[in-house]
């Protein structure tokens, strides 16, 4: 499928709120792909690390706000302490998530989920979950 | 002889640069200002001061109003200072009598507001008058040249700058570092995009510069100090003690043979092997006379042995020697002094050099070369095994800000190519893959060379930096990635060798001090612009060429180092050099001898007068650095053309 990309979409406000939570400067990735190289769980991801960079560069932040690459990441910092760039990747990651749990949609109330639900949860979104609004 | 104020006829000719200056600096403004000043008796502006046009009106108000004194409010003087005052001079008026006041860098281009950016052109214009109403004429000092050239280092970019220059016709002196002359091209196996061999084409130079009845060549030998300035320094060279007789040795290599302690890395074959305490680094070594390594000889260091005396022939070895200091004068100088690679054991993910089978790209051409320690059959360190899965890792330690060096080391992309070329042709049923970031081709032939690499000889290119190399048995597993196809991957390879970012040559810092010249913050030797002067450092009469630059292949070497060669030789082929007449001045009357200033001037260019116990100022070697003004207690120091009274009244000027 064709993709239409716009410098408009790339330098969105979502951008603006990616750079200003992340402390990051997308355009910094040069894909190496040095963080993908090292991401112990990549196997799992639909987009690798240096994908998800690489995505938001070019405006596709739905994709990856859809995808499973910041559900699946573990926080382990093997990316972040290769990136010759400097990236901070692992915050990167819980800047997506942060993202996506800020846009209000429902609310989590630990208490109210079900064994079943918990078991199939990764454990890095209910962290998050509690880290909600606190960074 | 300064001049009363209140004959001064001065000119003030605003440029607009186009757009450059106008747009923020208001440059009709600037001439109604100028105009009310009763010692400017001529202020207009144009569009571009420096052309044909430009120039002439300004040499027309030279004429018409007997001007003696110009201030041109344009850009930086480091452009067109010489314009103007070759202009000023041929209208009649002395050239010192024109100041620049750079109203574009300094003001223009680092502001918006026009109307702040009017008043700050301003005060800049009106410190310059300020000067120029207190400017002398002067005439340049004449200073005869030192017909002859100091070459630092002989790899293949001193050797060419030093024959360029013999070939000329004139003397050099060149000084190398290591036993031998070559320097790393004398390691490599062979070179890219051709794939000649590199001994090959490089002993023969080697072979003319020793025979080169203008080149005198020290060996084993660095600069112990330098003096003096362009056209006349003064060079202290430490020959360091080879501990044998150079007139007798006739290079048999008898006690190479014989020498009973071999525990020392080879230096040339990247450690991959050990040598004799007394060696000669290669066969074609130039000169062909051995040195002894002090700290691995057991004369030396345990008072034993001694059989290299025992078995020398002609008795040539010496362990009495001492260093050796020789002065030489010349009058331009070329620094080239190559490069290093970054140590493999800082590489934090690829195993801080613990595993005996990652490698570094001139270890590998060690093992490629015929001359080499396998004799060109690639085997691994470890275990001296063919390796049949050998992966390349480019950019390793390179364009990592982060981590390592931000720059691009800028052959890497050229020579992995060529090393996995090369191992396939030694090993045809071996498999070589190469990591890369991006690939870089730019040179004649070059992106052929890797296409070749790719369609011919099935080298397997992988987009991605690996993050991880560690052993796995007898395997080196590499943890990568191929950004292309979006896939985590895995290579257990047997060898792995490093594209290890280019460095600049291990200990040249010192040397940089010596030579007062600059470097970038990488310590690469800094040009003096880099487009239009490429070759000269910002030391007038000291010139760079090779890797001490910037990493670069050798086709750019050499053609940099006849560019060195050509500056050099420009500056040799003439008798006298015009030196500023910037120069300090003793006011008899206030200098009390303290001899403060003979110590704070860098450049020896001060002594005291004897007779009437005052110090002088040799005008020669004086830079006009205004060291000793600053340190005179008695303000007898004054430099020309930039006296306190001057600097009193310019600051006057800006706080008004
Ligand atoms: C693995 C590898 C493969 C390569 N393959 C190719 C190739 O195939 N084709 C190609 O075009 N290029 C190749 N190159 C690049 C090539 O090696 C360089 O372009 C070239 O050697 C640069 O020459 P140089 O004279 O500037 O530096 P160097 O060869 O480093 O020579 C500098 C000399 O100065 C001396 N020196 C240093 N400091 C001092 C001092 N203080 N006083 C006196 N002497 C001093 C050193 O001892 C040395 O002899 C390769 C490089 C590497 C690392
Ligand atoms: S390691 Fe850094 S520079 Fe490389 S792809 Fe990942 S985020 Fe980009
Ligand atoms: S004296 Fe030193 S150099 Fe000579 S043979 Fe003995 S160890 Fe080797």
């Amino acid at each position: 499928m064709q993709k239409e990309i716009s410098t408009k979409k790339i330098f969105s406000k979502l951008l603006e709120k990616f750079e200003t939570i992340s402390g990051e400067n997308t355009f910094n990735c040069y894909q190496c792909g040095c963080c993908s190289a090292a991401c112990p769980v990549a196997s799992e991801m639909d987009l690798l690390p240096s994908q998800v960079m690489r995505y938001i560069q070019i405006g596709l932040t739905d994709e990856v706000l859809n995808g499973n690459t910041m559900w699946i990441c573990a926080t382990c910092y093997a990316c972040q302490a290769r990136c010759p760039r400097g990236i901070d990747i692992a915050t990167v990651m819980e800047t997506l998530r942060q993202i996506k749990l800020r846009k209000n949609e429902d609310w989590t109330v630990l208490g109210k989920i079900d064994v079943d639900e918990l078991n199939k949860l990764p454990p890095i979104a209910l962290i998050s979950n509690l880290r909600k609004m606190t960074g | 002889m300064t001049e009363n104020k209140n004959d001064k006829k001065i000119g003030v000719f605003v440029c607009h640069c186009g757009i450059n200056i106008a747009s923020t600096v208001d440059v009709d403004k600037l001439v109604e200002e100028f105009s009310k000043y009763s010692d400017v008796s001529h202020t207009e502006n144009y569009k571009y001061m420096c052309s044909d046009p430009g120039q002439k009106l300004i040499s027309a108000a030279i004429k018409k109003h007997k001007l003696n004194g110009l201030v041109i409010a344009c850009c930086s003087p480091t452009l067109h200072e010489n314009t103007f005052r070759r202009l000023s001079e041929n209208s009649g008026l002395n050239a010192y009598l024109c100041e620049i006041a750079n109203i574009r860098e300094q003001c223009s281009w680092v502001h918006e507001d026009k109307t702040e950016g009017t008043k700050k052109a301003i005060k800049i214009v009106k410190t310059i008058v300020e000067k120029v109403r207190k400017n002398e004429s002067l005439t340049p000092v004449e200073v005869p040249v030192t017909k002859k050239a100091l070459v630092i280092g002989a790899g293949i970019a001193g050797m060419q700058a030093a024959l360029d220059i013999a070939d000329a016709g004139k003397k050099v002196i060149l000084v190398e570092k290591s036993p031998s002359i070559g320097g790393h091209m004398a390691q490599l196996s062979e070179t890219f995009p051709t794939l000649d061999c590199s001994q090959c084409i490089l002993t023969p130079k080697m072979v003319d510069v020793a025979q080169n009845p203008n080149i005198t060549l020290y060996t084993y030998s660095e600069i112990e100090d330098l003096e003096g300035c362009v056209g006349n320094f003064k060079v202290k060279i430490r020959k360091k003690a080879r501990y044998i007789d150079e007139e007798l040795c006739t290079g048999c290599g008898i006690c190479v043979n014989k020498c009973p302690s071999k525990k020392a890395l080879d230096e040339f074959n990247v450690e991959l092997t050990t040598r004799p305490a007394i060696y000669v680094p290669f066969p074609q070594a130039v000169p062909n006379i051995p040195v002894i390594d002090k700290e691995n000889c057991l004369f030396f260091q345990k008072d034993a042995c001694r059989i290299c005396e025992k078995v020398c022939g002609p008795k040539a070895i010496r362990f009495d020697q001492e260093d050796e200091f020789i002065e030489e004068e010349v009058g331009a100088i070329v620094v080239a002094t190559g490069y290093d690679l970054l140590p493999i054991t800082e590489m934090r993910e690829y195993g801080y050099g613990k595993y005996k089978d990652v490698i570094n790209g001139l270890q590998f051409e060690r093992l490629l070369s015929a001359s080499g320690p396998t004799e060109g059959e690639v085997r691994r360190p470890s275990d001296s095994k063919i390796p049949k899965d050998v992966v390349f890792i480019q950019c390793s330690g390179s364009r990592n800000p982060e981590y390592y060096k931000s720059y691009c080391s800028k052959i890497c992309c050229m020579y992995a190519s060529k090393h996995a070329m090369l191992y396939k042709h030694r090993v045809p049923d071996g498999h070589s893959y190469i990591f890369y970031i991006d690939i870089r081709s730019g040179g004649k032939g070059y992106e052929e060379f890797v296409q070749r690499a790719q369609e011919e000889e099935n080298v397997v290119y992988l987009r991605g930096r690996p993050a991880k190399v560690y052993q796995e048995g007898d395997k080196m597993v590499v943890w990568g990635v191929d950004t292309l196809s979006g896939q985590q991957i895995t290579i257990k390879a047997d060898l792995v060798v490093l594209a290890q970012a280019i460095i600049p040559r291990n200990g040249v810092e010192e040397l940089i001090k010596k030579l007062k010249i600059q470097t970038d913050e990488h310590g690469f030797l800094s040009e003096a612009h880099p487009k239009l002067r490429p070759v000269e450092t910002n030391t007038s009469g000291i010139f760079l060429a090779g890797c001490a630059q910037a990493p670069r292949d050798i086709p750019e070497t050499v053609a940099q180092a006849s560019g060195s060669a050509a500056k050099a030789l420009t500056l040799l082929s003439i008798d006298k050099i015009h030196h500023l007449p910037i120069v300090a001045t003793v006011d008899e009357d206030l200098c009390s001898g303290c001899e403060i200033c003979i110590g704070t001037c860098p450049y020896s260019a001060r002594e005291i007068d004897e007779e009437k116990k005052i110090a002088i100022v040799n005008e020669v070697l004086c830079e006009g650095c205004g060291s000793c003004v600053s340190a005179c207690p008695s303000s007898a120091s004054q430099q020309k053309n930039f006296t306190d009274g001057q600097f009193e009244e310019m600051i006057k000027a800006i706080l008004e």
